[in-house]
């Protein structure tokens, strides 16, 4: 007999329709298995086990009322940094450890009234500054794969529960390829759309004009389910589009015949691990089975996507971040003696050493006499990088690459040093810095570490990367392979 | 280029972060060694180009200047560290 944590988020929506199950039989089940497993990899903050299985009783009421939305009755997780009402939202940060929002954010709201049950809320790196969800305030979240590994960052606990199977799927979100590389580094499909496509109401700021909301999941099917459920135009977002969303399931399984595929050979530098190499070549291979055309496309700016996010991306973050004051929400320092001082240690005690960092780099960038120099000029390289991309997809449908230069590296391996750090992001930036929506689906192992493959698509496209990610999946069976030590 | 210890003092001023003392020497050094990384981006060839603040080419939209939000002055301050009678309280800013 299948297990219910064996099938996808597809299989147990079509499960509980069919009566297979009901929600509250699927919820328990997710619950127990974050209760047996988590102390392993530490991938929630916080467990709503109460409000879990009233809303699954709810959705099992609704549904024999012949009611409930596409999602009804299928638990998910959500990365704490999107707001929830009466559930506390930490951001990963102690600054927040003691929020609850008074409001949900727009994703949230959308996929409770899609039907959705929400099992907890998900570790993060502080702020969703980290590649490897070690500067979280609760910790670092272990990857399923090889427990002494990192699973990757910011939405690392997402990645990591989904790929344990503690939650069917979760919500992430990538600034500088916070979905992509921890869904690589695990073995899961992630994507991040077109900036604007989700609504970033109530999704804590980073860097705003970066920052874009997406899924974690088992496969592009199930992203497809749950992206379309919440997409959509939002007013309370100033950057919503107002663009109607497609049916992201009906194309899936469109005939790849004649899709062109653009390889960068920038992404092919000395910097790509030769074993994640040979199993990229090995999925480009498939995809040229299948039907795609691979074209080698030159992308002479994306070498510059590294330097150019860390001078926008600081930048923003110390803008955004100045609003954690010790005044209105969140911590603040124990008897301060005037003003300046309650600023002043609330942000240096409440803060971690990367967002402080962070916030140091973005004010030295736009204080007097430096902003031309670092913020304007990043600002004019983000248009040649984004004039690369333009100028691929005039001759080629998708960008296809690596998702991560390696595999999961050991846990503590890159904290010393920042900048080596910030460079496992060399391949996911550029979709950020140009607002484009891209994926990482699971390609093959290095050992026992799973290997990702990027699309990078044009604006709006989201629909094409899906349809080449589940072609791909149907012909290989990566995608469904889940770490032993967490499938009994 | 290596910054100095009193320019990053005068950051973290401008930042209102408090550092101690034992900290500063190794945050000049990351923070050296990211100024000089990004460093990098003066050569890149940017003559007339137009800088880009914004992935989507789109205007700001406006609303209609009506009330769309109710008063929840009590909700939100229950998540503030210290409040009396509906005001936000911090310490004395005037002598």
């Amino acid at each position: 007999m299948t297990l219910m944590h064996e099938l996808t988020l597809t299989e147990l929506v079509a499960g509980l329709r069919s009566g297979d199950f009901s929600s509250v039989e699927l919820t328990r089940h997710f619950l127990e298995r974050i209760a047996r497993y988590d102390q392993r990899l530490n991938s929630f903050i916080t467990v709503t086990t109460d409000q879990a299985l009233a809303q699954a009783e709810a959705a099992d009421r609704a549904r024999a009322a012949g009611e409930g939305g596409p999602l009804a009755g299928v638990p998910i997780a959500h990365k704490d940094i999107f707001c929830t009402s009466g559930v506390r939202t930490s951001c990963g940060s102690r600054m927040l450890d003691n929020f609850n929002s008074p409001f949900d954010a727009t994703v949230v709201s959308r996929l409770g009234s899609a039907g959705a049950v929400m099992l907890g809320k998900t570790n993060m790196d502080e702020f969703a500054m980290g590649s490897s969800n070690e500067t979280s305030y609760y910790g670092p979240v272990k990857n399923p794969w090889d427990p002494s590994r990192v699973p990757g960052g910011s939405s690392g606990g997402s990645a990591a529960a989904v790929a344990a199977r503690l939650a069917p799927a979760a919500t992430g979100t990538d600034t500088g390829g916070s979905i992509r590389q921890p869904a690589a580094l695990t073995g899961i499909t992630g994507i991040k759309p077109t900036y604007g496509r989700v609504s970033r109401y109530g999704m804590i700021a980073f860097a705003s004009s970066l920052d874009q909301g997406g899924v974690l999941t088992q496969s592009a099917e199930d992203a497809a389910l749950l992206l379309e459920a919440m997409s959509g135009f939002d007013p309370r977002d100033s950057t919503s589009v107002d663009k109607p969303v497609p049916d992201y399931r009906a194309g899936l399984s469109a005939d790849l015949a004649g899709v062109k595929l653009g390889l960068p050979t920038e992404f092919l530098d000395e910097g790509l691990d030769p074993q994640v190499r040979a199993a990229l070549e090995v999925a480009i291979g498939e995809l040229q089975s299948l039907g795609a055309e691979v074209i080698e496309v030159s992308m002479p700016n994306l070498g510059l996507s590294v330097p150019t996010y860390y001078v926008v991306a600081p930048a923003e973050c110390s803008s955004n971040l100045s609003r954690y004051d010790g005044v209105r929400f969140g911590y603040r320092c124990s008897d301060p003696v005037d003003l300046e001082d309650l600023y002043k240690r609330s942000r240096g005690e409440g803060f971690g050493e990367e967002v402080k960092r962070r916030i140091m780099t973005g004010t030295y960038v736009l204080s007097a006499g430096y902003y031309d120099a670092y913020y304007l000029k990043a600002q004019k390289v983000r248009q040649l990088i984004s004039a690369d991309f333009k100028r691929a997809f005039e001759s080629v449908d998708m960008i296809v690459g690596p998702t991560t230069p390696t595999p999961a590296f050991e846990l503590g391996a890159k904290t010393g040093d920042p900048i080596t750090m910030y460079l496992n992001d060399i391949y996911t930036i550029g979709a950020n810095l140009a607002g484009l929506p891209a994926m990482s689906i699971p390609a093959g192992f290095v050992g026992e570490l799973p290997v990702g493959l990027q699309l990078v698509g044009a604006y709006f496209a989201e629909d094409r990367l899906l349809n080449v990610a589940h072609r791909y999946q149907q012909a290989t069976d990566w995608h469904r392979r889940a770490p032993a030590a967490f499938m009994q | 280029m290596a910054l100095t210890r009193k320019q990053v003092e005068n950051i973290a001023h401008l930042a209102r972060l408090r550092f101690s003392d034992q900290e500063i020497p190794a945050l000049t050094e990351n923070l050296s060694r990211i100024i000089d990384f990004v460093d990098q981006l003066e050569a890149a060839p940017t003559g007339e180009v137009l800088p880009m603040a914004h992935p989507l080419d789109q205007a700001q939209r406006l609303r209609d200047d009506a009330v769309s939000e109710s008063d929840e002055r009590e909700r939100f301050q229950a998540n503030a560290p210290a409040t009396e009678a509906g005001l936000y309280l911090v310490p004395k800013v005037i002598e």
